[in-house]
C-alpha cells in the first residue's frame, strides 16, 4: 500500500524518489534499560559539533538539566520520579518518637515501589514528517535510509518546520538562523557505522538497525516484560497506522507518552491538507465574489 | 551495596543489564535511590554507616536458617579450625576483642590465633614492630601464620564451641531482623527479602555476586565492611565460582593498577610491604612477611622481592649486598596522605608532587588540604587543566575568609600540562585485575607530557646532578638501573618518550642470563637470576608478546591479560568439590581430569595444575608443596578462606557493628560507640561533630558521585558538554526535611558541620527518605562532591564539610558518613563565615582544641 | 529560543500528565513580522481587486491610489517575510522547489505570480508625467490593465492561502481553526483593503470600497464568533491572555468601523475614520490569532487533552489515561514553608 501523505507506507525512501536504496534504518529506544547516563547526549554533540548550552544552571527537573530537544540538543534524556501514592497521607510531623512501632509507619519509610523513569528522546524521523512536508526550500529531504535530514547549505531559516513538527523536535539555532535536528548521523551511515548515540549507549537502550527487525525485537521485549509483571511497558511510535505512519525512531515506554513529554496521538498536519485547502478555496471564492459584487449594482453609494 | 554501579561504572553496568535480561535479580541497598536503584529489582534503604549491622544480620540469617553451603564451608574455609582458648569475643567484653590495650588503642592479636602446636619463634620478632606498622607488614598475601603445617586443631562437624563456625554464630547472634530494622532503618520485610534473594541465588546450582565500591571503603571500619561481605559470600559458597565472587569496583579507571604498582607509601609492587626499621636486612624482611612453615604461593615472597630488587638496581644488586635491600626506605609509621597533609600544615614538608590529583577539592576537610598546600615551599602539579590544587592561592575559599593571602602565600606552584589517555600509551588495570593495553591515538597538541616521560626524565636529570656525589645517601638513586628503552623512532633523542612497552616487559620480568621474559611468577628466583618489576604481572609478556593488547580476535579469543597468570576468576579451585568434580553442570568452571592428570576447564586453574584433588602433603612440606588437594585458597597461609581472620586486619578478627565517628544515635550493640581503633587526627582544624547529637548537627550526611562528573572534577568541570549536564552543586533532601527546614526546591541552602558551611541548590526528592532508627527519625541528605571554584561548572567544595577520621588498616578516610545541619539561604561569606561556623561549634560544645566536651 | 522556554523556576502543574508542565511543542519560530505580513498581504490583495475593479468601472482615483496601496502592501509583505528568515540572504532558496504539501511554497509561487502584474500597474501610476509620453511610459500604461488583471486573478489566493499556512502546522490553535481561519482572514483582508480605499479615495469613487469593507467586516466578525464557539478546549487559547485582548480590541474596532462605514458613507472624514478603524481591527485580528497560536504551543494540555479525547473516541474508552497507577509527583511539588 502506498500512501504518500498519510497512512502506512512501506517504502518511504522509494516514495521519495530513491531507486535501489538500502533498507530503512532507525532507532528502537528501550527505555526500560536506560540508566540516564547521558552518554548519548554527549556523543551526539561531540560528533555533530552541536554547541554546548550558554546557560549553566540546574533546571530543578530531577537530573534533567538539558530540558528538551532543540537545535542544540538532538538527544535529550528525560527523568521522571514517581512515588506511589500511599493510602494514608504522610503525617506532616514525623518528629514524634515512639508514637509508632518501628516499621509500622505509613509514610515515607514504607514507600517501596518507587520508580525513576529515564528515557532518551530523539527526532522521530517520521514516515510522514510534518517538518519535511512543509519545508519550502527543499532543505529537508528524505534520505535513502528513510531518515529525514536538513541540508544546512540550503535552509534559509524560515522556521516553518518548527511549527510543522508534532513532537516539538526541530528548532532554529539562535545565532545561526538555520533549523537543526538529529540527522541519524547520516555521515556515519554512509560509512556503515551506527549513529554516535547508539554506539555510546552502554546498556543498548538505544538500538540501531533495520526498522523491520527493530520492530520485531521490540515486540519480543514488550512480551518479555509483560511476562515478568511489568505490565506498564508499551511501544510508542511503532505503529504504521498511527498519525504519522509510524516513526523511524520508536520507543518502549513504561508510562503514558505525555508523562515523558511526548504527544499521545501525534498526527502529521498534512493529513488534513486537502480539507484545509477546500476551506481556503471557498473563502477565496467568497473574497472574489464580494469584490466583484461591490462593483455590481449601485452598491453603497 | 556500597556502590552506585550504574552511576559510576555505566559501561560495566551493561553486564548487569545483560544478566537481568537472562533472569538475574538485582538488589540495591543504598541510603538514597539512585540510577542503579532505578534498574534494580528491589531498592532497599539503609542508614549510611550501618552496613555491618545489615550484613551481620544476613550472616545471622544464614547461620540460623541453615542456608550456608555446608560442603563448601567445611572443605574450603577455616570454619572447622579451632580458635585459641584465650580468645574472647565482643560479646564477652562489651564490644572489644581480647588483647585490647587502651593506651595504644590497639590489639595484641596473639589470642586470635588458631589452636596449634607450639609457640612460633617468629611471633617475638613481630612484637617489636610498632602497631602502626604491623598491618602494613602483612602485605596482601595474608598474614603469616606460624606452625600451620604442624596441623591446626579442627572439628569438621562444626560443633566444637571454639571452632570458627560456632564463634561466628555466637558473635552474630544478636543481629536479628529486628536489630537490623532498628539500627539501619531498613524495614524488616525488605531486609528479609534481600536475605531470601541472596541465599536463594546461592548453592550448588546458583551463584550470586556481591558488588561494592567506595560506599564501603570510605568508613572508619571500611575493611570490616568488606570482611563481612566476604564472610557471607564464603558461607554461601560464592567465591571462586562463575557468577559469584566479590566485585570491588574502583573509584578510578586504573586505580587497580595504582595499588598493583603502587603509589602508596606502604606497599611495593605486587603487594609486598615496604620494609620497616624492625627488619634490618633482607632475611628479616622475608621472615616478617612469611613464615618458614606456611603454605601456598606467598611462601615464595623472597623470590618476588629479590626479583624486584634486581629490577630496581640491576647489576648493582648482588647477593653480597642483600640485593641492595638497604637502599629501600624504611616505613616507621603512618605516612598516608592525611598524615602527610598534617605534616604539611605543621611546616614539616617543603615540597610536593601532585600527579592527576586534586586534594583542594577531593580530600576530606578541604580547608585543611588547602592550608597545607599553602605551607609548602614548592608544589608541582601535573594535570589536564588548572585544577584548584594549582590555583588555590588565587581562588581558594580561604582567600575570602582571609586565611590565605595571595600576596603572602609562600608556595611556588609549577604547573605541567599532562597528556590525556589518548595522547600516550600504556596499560590500564581495572577491577577485574585485567590489564588492557592502550595505544596512543594522537600526539599531544602542545607541551603535554605523559607521566612516564616526566618520571623518567626527572629521574635522569636527578641522577645526572648526583653522578659525582660521594654521599652514601645518594647511592640508591645513582645505582638505579634507569636504562629503559625509548619509543620506536625516538631512540636517539635525549628527551625522547620512554617506551611503555619496554617498561611493561620489565614489569613482567625476564631471565637475566638469557634475556627471555618469564612465563609467570613461578619462574622467579631468590638467587638474583631473575628480575621482575611486579610478580603478579609476570606473564603479561609471556613469549615476548604483549598479551594485554589482546582484543578477543586472536586464536585464544581472550581480551586483555588478567593477573595472576591470566586467571579470570581467583580461587577457582573452589568451583569444584573436594573430589574435583564441578558442584553442578551449570556452574562448572575448572575440574580435575583424571585421564590427563590435570585441572581443566574454562579458566586457568588457580591451583597447581597437576595437584590432584585428594592430595595430602608430607608432614614437613612448606610453601606451595604444602598445599592439600582441597586448599583452594592458594595465597592464604593455611590454604583456606578465612571466615575468622587471625591476622591481617588490625581492628578485629570478625566484623562488629560500631557507629560511625559522627552519628546521631548511640551504639545499640555495645559500649564503645565507634570503632576503638579508628584513627583520629585531632587538631583544632579537624574537629569532630559531637556524638549522638540530635540538636546542632542532627542529620546524616553522605556523598557520592554523579555520572556526569568524575571525582574532584578536573576531568569534567572544564568540559562544556559535561558541565551543562550537571552545572551546580546541590543537596538532595526529602520532602519531610524540606518542610521541616523550610527548604525550597531549586532554591539555595547551606549545609553546616563543625568544619565549615557550604552552599548548594536544594533538590527536594522522594528518592531520599527519613528512616526510623532506634525510636528516632533520622534524616539523611546526599551531596555530590565534584564541585570547586574552577572550570565551567562551579560550586562550593563539598569535601570541606568532612572531618578526617580513618580506618586503621588502610588509612582511608570516613568520607561516606558524617552529621550536619541544613538551613535555607546561601551561606555567609568572608570572615562572617568563620564566625558563623564558630557559633555552631560553640553550641555543639566543641572546644577550641577541636574535641567535644 | 533558549532551552528553558520560560526562564523562571518551574512551578509544576497539578495535572500529573505532563513532563514538569513543559511544553511539548516548540512555539512558532516567527515573530511579529509574520502577523504583520498577514495584514499587509491581505491588504495588498484586496487593494488589487478594488483598484482593478475601479479601473474597469471608471474610478480613476480609487484605481490609482489602490494600485499604489497594493504595491506598498506587497513591498511591506516582502520586507516582513524576508527579514523574518533566519538567513535572509537566502530568501531566493524558496524558489528552488514548488511543493504542494507546503503552503509556504505554494504561497511563494502565488506571490511570485502576483507581484509582477500589480508591480507594473503601480509603477505605471507612479511614473512622473514627463516619462508618460515616452515610449516606455506609453507601453507601461497600455500594459497596466492586463497586468493588474493577472494579479487580480491571484489576489484571492494571496488573501486566503495564509489561513492554511497557519493551519497546516501542529500548532493546536491554528490547526483546529482551519475551517474558520480562511473566512476570518479573507474577511479581514476585505475589511482592511476596503477601509484603505475609503481612506484614500473621495466619497464619490469609494462606493465599492465601502461595500467591500462592510462585507468583509461582517464576514470577519461572524467567522470569528463562530470560531470561538466551535473550538472547544483549544479555543481557550483565543480567550486568554494577549490573544484575547487583541481580538477583543479587534472586534470593537471592526464593529465600529462597520457601523461607521454604513452610517458615514457621505462624509469623507467619517469614512476615513471608519477605514482606519477597520484597518486597525484587521491588524489586531492577525496579531490576536498569531498570539493564540503561540499560546497554544506553550501549554501541554492543548496538545494532550484533545489527543486523549481523540484516542478515547477511537477506542471507545474513558479519555483519562489508565496506563500507570503511579502519578508523576515531581520533587518540586513537595515543598512547604515552615
Amino acid at each position: 500500500m502506498s500512501n504518500s501523505l498519510f497512512g502506512p507506507l512501506d517504502d518511504v525512501a522509494g516514495d521519495a524518489g530513491h531507486v535501489d536504496h538500502p533498507p530503512r534504518m532507525g532507532f528502537f529506544t528501550d527505555t526500560s534499560v536506560c540508566i540516564g547516563c547521558k552518554a548519548c547526549e554527549v556523543a551526539c554533540k561531540q560528533w555533530n559539533g552541536v554547541p554546548a548550552g550558554a546557560e549553566l544552571d540546574l533546571l530543578g527537573m530531577s537530573h534533567d538539566n538539558t530540558g528538551e530537544l532543540g537545535a542544540n540538543s538532538w538527544r535529550h534524556v528525560a527523568f521522571i520520579e514517581q512515588a506511589p501514592t500511599s493510602p494514608v497521607d504522610p503525617p506532616a510531623d514525623l518528629g514524634m518518637p515512639g508514637m509508632q512501632p518501628p516499621g509500622a509507619a505509613t509514610g515515607a519509610e514504607t514507600r517501596t515501589d518507587f520508580r525513576w523513569l529515564m528515557a532518551s528522546d530523539v527526532c522521530k524521523h517520521c514516515t510522514h514528517a510534518g517538518c519535511l512536508d512543509v519545508c519550502p526550500t527543499g532543505a529537508l529531504f528524505r534520505t535513502e535510509f528513510g531518515s529525514v535530514v536538513v541540508q544546512q547549505d540550503i535552509c534559509n531559516g524560515c522556521g516553518y518546520c518548527v511549527s510543522g513538527c508534532p513532537y516539538g523536535v526541530i528548532e532554529r539555532r539562535p545565532d545561526d538562523g538555520r533549523a537543526q535536528k538529529c540527522t541519524l548521523c547520516y555521515d556515519r551511515l554512509h560509512d556503515g557505522l551506527e549513529p554516535a548515540c547508539a554506539k555510546a549507549c552502554p546498556t543498548d537502550s538505544i538500538q540501531f538497525g533495520e526498522l523491520d527487525e527493530l520492530r520485531e525485537r521490540a515486540a519480543a521485549r514488550v512480551a518479555t516484560l509483560h511476562e515478568r509483571g511489568e505490565t506498564s511497558a508499551r511501544l510508542y511510535g511503532h505503529d504504521p497506522d498511527d498519525g504519522v505512519g509510524g516513526n523511524g525512531a520508536f520507543f518502549l515506554l513504561l508510562d503514558e507518552p505525555e508523562v515523558y513529554g511526548l504527544p499521545p496521538d501525534p498526527v502529521v498536519p498534512t493529513r488534513d491538507m486537502a480539507r484545509m485547502w477546500g476551506f481556503v478555496c471557498a473563502a477565496a471564492v467568497g473574497f472574489l465574489t464580494a469584490a466583484v459584487g461591490s462593483f455590481v449594482g449601485r452598491g453603497i453609494r | 551495596m556500597g556502590s552506585n554501579m550504574a552511576e559510576a561504572h555505566p559501561v560495566a553496568f551493561q553486564w548487569v543489564v545483560e544478566a537481568k535480561a537472562r533472569g538475574a535479580k538485582v538488589q540495591h541497598i543504598d541510603p538514597h535511590f539512585t540510577r542503579t536503584s532505578a534498574l534494580a529489582d528491589a531498592y532497599v534503604p539503609i542508614r549510611a554507616g550501618s552496613d555491618i549491622a545489615f550484613l551481620g544480620g544476613v550472616i545471622n540469617h544464614i547461620l540460623t536458617e541453615e542456608k550456608y553451603f555446608r560442603e563448601y564451608v567445611v572443605a574450603y574455609t577455616n570454619a572447622s579450625f579451632l580458635v585459641d582458648e584465650r580468645y574472647q569475643d565482643t560479646e564477652d567484653l562489651e564490644g572489644l576483642f581480647s588483647g585490647f590495650d587502651p593506651e595504644t588503642a590497639s590489639y595484641d592479636q596473639s589470642s586470635w590465633q588458631y589452636e596449634s602446636a607450639g609457640s612460633p619463634p617468629e611471633q617475638e620478632d613481630r612484637e617489636e614492630l610498632s602497631d602502626e606498622a604491623q598491618a602494613h607488614a602483612s602485605g596482601a598475601g595474608g598474614a603469616p601464620l606460624a606452625g600451620v603445617t604442624n596441623g591446626i586443631a579442627q572439628d569438621p562437624t562444626l560443633e566444637h564451641p571454639r571452632c570458627v563456625f560456632q564463634v561466628l554464630k555466637r558473635h552474630f547472634a544478636r543481629y536479628t531482623p529486628e536489630f537490623v530494622e532498628d539500627v539501619c532503618g531498613t524495614p524488616r520485610e525488605q531486609f528479609l527479602a534481600v536475605c531470601a534473594a541472596w541465599t536463594g541465588a546461592s548453592g550448588r546450582d546458583r551463584t550470586g555476586a556481591l558488588v561494592y565500591s567506595v560506599g564501603w571503603t570510605q568508613h572508619s571500619v571500611g575493611a570490616q565492611y568488606i570482611r563481612a561481605g566476604a564472610i557471607i559470600q564464603l558461607l554461601l559458597g560464592n567465591i571462586g565460582r562463575p557468577g559469584g565472587g566479590i566485585l570491588a569496583l574502583r573509584g578510578h579507571a586504573s586505580i587497580q593498577g595504582c595499588t598493583d604498582i603502587p603509589t602508596l607509601f606502604n606497599l611495593l609492587p605486587g603487594y609486598l610491604p615496604m620494609p620497616s626499621p624492625a627488619t634490618p636486612d633482607l632475611a628479616a624482611y622475608v621472615a616478617s612477611i612469611r613464615s618458614k612453615k606456611q603454605k601456598g604461593f606467598w611462601y615464595n615472597a623472597d623470590a618476588y622481592m629479590v626479583s624486584l630488587l634486581k629490577e630496581y638496581w640491576g647489576e648493582k644488586a648482588q647477593p653480597d649486598n642483600d640485593f641492595c635491600f638497604d637502599y629501600l626506605p624504611r616505613i616507621d609509621g603512618d605516612h598516608g596522605v592525611y598524615r602527610t597533609l598534617m605534616d604539611m600544615v605543621d611546616g614539616k614538608i617543603p615540597g610536593y608532587f601532585l600527579f592527576g590529583q586534586n586534594p583542594a577539592v577531593g580530600m576530606s576537610n578541604g580547608r585543611l588540604a588547602r592550608l597545607a598546600l599553602a605551607q609548602l615551599d614548592w608544589l608541582v602539579v601535573r594535570d589536564l587543566v588548572m585544577v584548584e590544587s594549582a590555583t588555590f592561592w588565587q581562588n581558594a575559599p580561604e582567600i575570602e575568609t582571609g586565611e590565605i593571602d595571595p600576596a603572602a602565600c609562600r608556595t611556588e606552584v609549577f604547573f605541567f600540562p599532562a597528556a590525556s589517555h589518548v595522547e600516550k600509551e600504556g596499560t590500564f588495570t581495572q577491577t577485574e585485575r585485567m590489564l588492557q593495553w592502550r595505544e596512543k591515538a594522537v600526539e599531544p597538541s602542545g607541551d603535554q607530557s605523559s607521566e612516564l616521560w616526566f618520571a623518567y626524565h626527572l629521574g635522569r636529570i636527578l641522577r645526572e646532578r648526583l653522578a659525582a656525589s660521594t654521599d652514601d645517601r645518594d647511592r640508591p638513586l645513582i645505582d638505579l638501573s634507569w636504562d629503559y628503552a625509548k619509543e620506536h623512532g625516538h631512540e636517539e633523542e635525549l628527551w625522547g618518550e620512554p617506551s611503555a612497552e619496554d617498561v611493561l616487559r620489565r614489569i613482567n620480568g625476564y631471565h637475566l642470563d638469557t634475556g627471555e621474559p618469564v612465563g609467570d611468577y613461578r619462574e622467579l628466583r631468590a638467587d638474583g637470576s631473575t628480575s621482575a618489576g611486579c610478580w603478579i604481572y609476570s606473564g603479561v609478556f609471556r613469549g615476548g608478546v604483549n598479551l594485554s593488547a589482546r582484543r578477543g580476535d586472536g586464536p585464544d579469543g581472550k581480551w586483555g591479560w588478567v593477573w595472576p597468570l591470566d586467571r579470570r576468576i581467583l580461587y577457582n579451585r573452589a568451583s569444584a568439590d573436594p573430589e574435583g568434580r564441578p558442584w553442578s553442570e551449570g556452574k562448572k568452571l575448572v575440574w580435575w581430569d583424571e585421564a590427563v592428570g590435570r585441572w581443566v576447564g574454562d579458566d586457568i586453574a588457580d591451583f597447581p595444575d597437576d595437584l590432584p584433588p585428594g592430595h595430602v602433603p608430607e608432614a614437613e612440606a612448606v610453601g606451595p608443596a604444602a598445599l592439600r588437594g582441597d586448599d583452594a585458597f592458594v595465597l592464604q597461609a593455611d590454604g583456606k578462606a578465612w571466615l575468622f581472620a587471625p591476622n591481617g586486619v588490625l581492628d578485629g578478627p570478625l566484623p562488629t557493628h560500631y557507629e560511625p565517628d559522627e552519628s546521631p544515635v548511640p551504639n545499640r550493640l555495645h559500649g564503645p560507640r565507634g570503632s576503638p581503633m579508628r584513627r583520629h587526627y585531632s587538631r583544632p582544624a579537624n574537629p569532630a561533630n559531637p556524638a549522638g547529637d540530635t540538636e546542632v548537627f542532627p542529620f546524616v550526611l553522605t556523598a557520592s558521585r554523579l555520572t556526569e562528573h568524575l571525582t574532584a572534577g578536573g576531568m569534567s568541570r572544564w568540559l562544556p558538554f559535561l558541565a551543562e549536564l550537571q552545572p551546580e552543586l546541590f543537596v538532595e533532601v526529602s520532602p519531610e526535611l524540606a518542610a521541616a527546614r523550610g527548604l525550597e526546591h531549586n532554591g539555595w541552602c547551606h549545609v553546616i558541620t563543625s568544619r565549615t558551611a557550604v552552599q548548594a541548590k536544594v533538590v527536594v526528592t522522594a528518592r531520599i527518605r527519613p528512616l526510623r532508627v532506634q525510636q528516632q527519625v533520622v534524616h539523611q541528605v546526599w551531596m555530590p562532591y565534584h564541585f570547586g571554584p574552577g572550570g565551567l561548572a562551579t560550586g562550593d567544595v563539598m569535601n570541606d564539610l568532612l572531618g578526617i577520621v580513618a580506618d586503621p588498616n588502610v588509612q582511608i578516610q570516613e568520607g561516606k558518613v558524617a552529621t550536619c545541619d541544613v538551613r535555607p539561604g546561601p551561606r555567609p561569606t568572608g570572615p562572617a563565615l568563620l564566625a558563623y561556623v564558630e557559633d555552631y561549634r560553640r553550641r555543639a560544645g566543641i572546644s577550641a582544641g577541636g574535641e567535644s566536651s | 529560543m533558549s532551552k528553558h522556554g520560560k526562564r523562571e523556576k518551574f512551578t509544576p502543574r497539578a495535572d500529573p500528565n505532563s513532563y514538569y508542565g513543559r511544553p511539548i511543542l516548540k512555539p512558532p519560530a516567527w515573530d511579529w513580522r509574520i502577523p504583520a505580513y498577514l495584514f499587509a498581504g491581505g491588504l495588498s490583495a484586496g487593494s488589487t481587486l478594488l483598484s482593478t475593479g475601479a479601473d474597469l468601472s471608471g474610478r480613476p482615483l480609487l484605481c490609482r491610489r489602490g494600485r499604489i496601496a497594493a504595491l506598498a502592501g506587497l513591498g511591506a509583505s516582502t520586507y516582513f517575510l524576508v527579514s523574518d528568515l533566519g538567513r535572509p540572504e537566502r530568501f531566493h532558496h524558496m524558489l528552488r522547489v514548488a511543493k504542494p504539501t507546503s503552503p509556504m511554497s505554494v504561497g511563494t509561487w502565488i506571490i511570485a505570480g502576483y507581484s509582477p502584474g500589480i508591480g507594473l500597474a503601480a509603477v505605471s501610476e507612479l511614473l512622473p508625467a514627463r516619462w508618460r509620453s515616452r515610449l516606455l511610459g506609453r507601453v507601461l500604461c497600455r500594459l497596466a490593465r492586463p497586468a493588474a488583471l493577472s494579479s487580480a486573478a491571484l489576489a484571492p489566493a494571496l488573501a486566503s492561502y495564509t489561513a492554511v499556512l497557519l493551519s497546516q502546522t501542529s500548532v493546536p490553535a491554528w490547526n483546529s481553526a482551519h475551517p474558520y481561519l480562511p473566512f476570518v482572514f479573507t474577511g479581514s483582508a476585505a475589511a482592511s483593503s476596503g477601509g484603505l480605499g475609503m481612506l484614500l479615495a473621495p466619497v464619490a469613487e469609494a462606493g465599492p470600497a465601502r461595500t467591500f469593507a462592510a462585507t468583509g467586516a461582517a464576514a470577519e466578525l461572524l467567522a470569528s464568533r463562530v470560531m470561538d464557539s466551535r473550538l472547544g478546549l483549544v479555543g481557550e487559547a483565543y480567550e486568554q491572555g494577549s490573544a484575547h485582548r487583541l481580538r477583543k480590541a479587534s472586534e470593537y474596532l471592526t464593529a465600529a468601523g462597520l457601523v461607521g462605514t454604513l452610517l458615514g458613507r457621505h462624509n469623507r472624514t467619517a469614512a476615513a475614520a471608519a477605514g482606519l478603524a477597520l484597518m486597525a481591527g484587521s491588524v489586531l485580528q492577525r496579531f490576536g490569532v498569531f498570539a493564540a497560536g503561540v499560546a497554544s504551543t506553550r501549554d501541554p494540555r492543548f496538545v494532550v487533552a484533545p489527543q486523549r479525547e481523540r484516542l478515547a473516541a477511537r477506542s471507545g474508552e474513558d479519555p483519562q489515561p489508565s496506563g500507570s497507577s503511579s502519578s508523576s509527583i515531581t520533587a518540586s511539588q513537595a515543598t512547604a514553608r515552615e
